[in-house]
């Protein structure tokens, strides 16, 4: 016997909670349990009196487990309202990367012709090394990493993905 | 402002204030400020368990029988973690109950301190919400709203989480005047008009309609059950249930198909399989009831009344959604179907399709005049106490699907069970909760030996509260379920499932201070049932039954509602890997 896996389409999920001790281990915890993906997650509150955070989740499923994913996160007590952005409509994705890479010669003016490419900027530099850092969708952070691969990365640091719907309106 | 109590008396308080009566649970070091608050009162009686976990059981019993909620007061380490096999349970079978937990003081938190452990960490996927309170101002308001949220929306356990620093510092304390609105929290208990009119056309419409109901409606209040009954007469359509519902819907009734499911009748599984709209109310589609989900009632429309919105689409796909409370749907279904004079379709064809299901005798089984046949017992059980309305109360297994099938009930809230969890050691401390909420009423724990032993120190509780429940062991010296699905899937190669070096049980009554009974014939068996009825106290009944009795029919693991195993003869030796997977 084998066991049978399902296609799985991307989607990221925006969920305004209260910011108590915990919560993200409920949150977490919830996906753990019941056997769904993170593959992203980040989190920071949002408001001026520090007691609601915004918890941004891409995460991985067929449409089905994506709408359980939805309705379980919806009845946790904390939750304020989750708003699937993929379905919603147009939305901003953006992703900060601190990629460190060393070399000499050759390699360390590819590597900032690359950087300037990507618009990266340098944020610390030693004689045989630099850190970009780069902002942008976690595909062009991706194809920055690659790049970088060739020229001598070092380490990468990523923050995960921040979303927001397009437009005027809070989603 | 109010004045400055501890925080133990503002708990103690706050459980005053929302009318708790009965408070189940067990002292240690981490809740000793908490139990000489109780000490200095006299409006809540504490029933003191013998282990925690017997506790949360029969908090359940309690908050199922009642219709209130269940409270547990429990110290902190091992009496948290002992009480969480009863708040998966509640979890899983929607039991509003509230547990007290003590924890150390605040700070020595996180210092692997004395009888510490992480209990909000460890609990969190086994409540529907929990609390760390580090504040006695906000203690009171924690009670309360610990309260709603057990017992609104989908009911559930909630633990509140006390450090011990926090149950001696002071705070002021006042009653809430106002019902609570929660910022978040807001479950949906009006449905959707538009859905409801919908629902009321398809139910209008449908030719073999059937409905399908569930512990949704028992959670719903008696005005639930009886919209039930209503809906069922304006539509004609043929009632079956979860294991969780039986209750909600007369037994006596000429509508009634019996339990569905996996030890359901064949009546019920055939009729959702031929059915062409189910309508689903208050129940979840869960695998012992669907068997095989591609196979699952392939020719019917579903619509699905559940106050959860996450079980609406979890498992069945349906049709028309509806969240709400099912007890208001079922209200506002009538009210609908009364407005726009709907009649009854024509459902002689489908009522005689359903008498053909019903002479194949599904709950048919064997007799024997040597050996006392299990289904029998719970036959005669139910034909010799139905008089006395008993609450019921069951373990896990072989007796438990028996009692299912062979005692019947008219009313919501006399059978308490395991449904979801399937927690063996459930029965007693149940009956328990249940005898304390309704001292006057006939409380009867069907058992097996095996499971009985799981709790069987809550006798001593029993004992010292004078309650007379009784506890009905139809005693075949296996792991009965285990052993047959060894014996259908596994060759009857029987591992580790013979009750070997079982105590004398009349003896273990007597030495708990209760009667003990012994039936070995068929010919004792009434004259062992009256003497357990006619005993004012507490009895524990053993009674010897057939040992490799089956519990059919059985829709084996992975097969379909038209698949059902009716008679012990249609079973093969070995199943597939496929089947031995699933549970």
């Amino acid at each position: 016997m084998h066991i049978k896996e399902e296609a799985a389409e991307r989607h990221t999920l925006s969920i305004v909670v209260d910011n108590e001790a915990g919560i993200l281990a409920r949150i977490a915890g919830m996906f753990t349990a019941r056997g769904y993906n993170i593959s992203s997650l980040t989190v920071a509150d949002i408001t001026e009196d520090h007691k609601v955070s915004r918890i941004t989740i891409v995460t991985y499923g067929p449409p089905e487990v994506i709408d359980q994913i939805i309705a379980q996160l919806d009845r946790l007590v904390p939750v304020h309202r989750v708003t699937d952005l993929t379905d919603l409509g147009p939305y901003v994705e953006r992703e900060l990367a601190l990629v460190k890479v060393a070399g000499t010669g050759d390699h360390r003016i590819e590597a900032l012709r690359l950087a300037e490419v990507y618009r990266a900027r340098v944020v610390d530099s030693t004689i045989a090394s630099f850190v970009f850092e780069v902002t942008g969708n976690p595909d062009k952070i991706d194809k920055f990493c690659e790049l970088m691969r060739e020229v001598g990365l070092v380490e990468v640091a990523r923050t995960g993905v921040a979303a927001i719907a397009r437009g005027r309106e809070a989603a | 402002m109010a004045s400055e109590k501890s925080g133990a008396d503002i708990l103690v308080q706050a459980l005053t204030d929302l009318g708790v009566e009965v408070v189940f649970g067990y002292p240690g070091g981490a809740v000793l400020p908490i139990y000489d608050a109780i000490f200095k009162q006299k409006k809540i009686r504490h029933v003191l368990v013998r282990q925690e976990g017997g506790a949360a059981h029969a908090a359940e019993g309690y908050a199922r029988s009642t219709g209130k909620p269940g409270v547990v007061l429990v110290t902190s380490g091992p009496g948290a973690t002992n009480v969480i096999t009863g708040l998966a349970d509640a979890l899983l079978d929607s039991i509003p109950i509230v547990v007290i937990t003590g924890q150390v003081p605040t700070h020595l938190i996180g210092t692997d301190a004395f009888q510490e452990a992480d209990t909000v960490g460890i609990t969190r996927h086994c409540t529907k919400h929990n609390y760390l309170v580090k504040d006695p101002a906000q203690l009171g308001a924690v009670v309360h709203e610990a309260f709603h949220i057990a017992t609104s929306g989908r009911p559930g356990p909630v633990v509140i989480d006390l450090p011990k620093d926090v149950q001696i510092a002071s705070a002021s304390y006042t009653a809430p005047t106002a019902p609570l609105q929660h910022k978040t929290y807001r479950p949906q208990v009006k449905p959707e008009p538009t859905l409801i009119e919908t629902a009321v056309e398809m139910l209008a419409a449908a030719e073999r309609p059937i409905l399908y109901t569930g512990g949704g409606i028992i959670n719903a209040g008696p005005q639930a059950s009886e919209a039930l009954r209503t809906l069922q007469k304006l539509t004609g359509a043929p009632v079956t249930s979860t294991l969780m519902g039986l209750g909600a819907f007369p037994a006596s009734d000429g509508a009634w198909l019996g339990m569905l499911g996996m030890h359901g009748t064949y009546e019920a599984n055939m009729a959702m399989n031929k059915a062409d709209l189910i309508v689903c109310l208050g129940a979840r589609f869960d695998d012992r009831v669907t068997g095989r989900l591609d196979a699952f009632s392939p020719e019917s429309r579903k619509i699905h009344v559940d106050i959860d919105r996450s079980s609406i689409n979890k498992n069945v796909r349906v049709d028309l959604p509806i969240v709400g409370d099912v007890g208001q749907a079922m209200a506002d279904m009538i009210a609908v179907w009364n407005a726009r004079g709907h009649q009854r379709v024509n459902q002689t064809e489908w009522w005689a399709r359903i008498d053909g299901w019903r002479a194949r005798k599904s709950l048919a089984f064997p007799s024997s005049d040597h050996e006392i046949m299990p289904q029998h017992a719970i036959r005669r059980l139910w034909e010799l106490s139905r008089h006395r309305d008993p609450i019921i109360t069951t373990e896990v297994g072989q007796h438990q699907m028996w009692a299912a099938q062979h005692f019947h009930f008219e009313r919501p809230n006399r059978w308490l069970t395991s449904g979801g969890l399937g927690t063996m050691g459930y029965g007693l401390p149940a009956a328990i909760g249940a005898q304390l909420g309704a001292p006057e009423r006939l409380v009867i724990d069907i058992a097996g030996e095996a499971s009985i032993l799981m709790n069987i120190q809550e006798m001593s509780t029993a004992t010292q509260y004078r309650l007379p429940v009784k506890i009905f062991i139809l005693n075949n010296q296996y792991m009965g379920m285990v052993r047959q699905w060894q014996e259908l899937t596994y060759s009857s190669r029987y591992s580790e499932s013979y009750s070997e070096a079982l105590p004398d049980f009349v003896k273990l009554a007597e030495a708990y201070g209760w009667t003990g009974l012994r039936i070995e014939k068929p010919d004792d068996l009434d004259d062992g049932i009256a003497r357990m009825l006619d005993t004012n106290g507490p009895v524990m009944v053993d009674c010897r039954v057939a040992q490799l009795a089956n519990c059919f029919p059985m829709i084996p693991s992975g097969a379909a509602h038209t698949d059902m195993i009716l008679h012990s003869e249609e079973v093969t030796g070995e199943a597939s890997d496929e089947a031995k997977a699933l549970v």
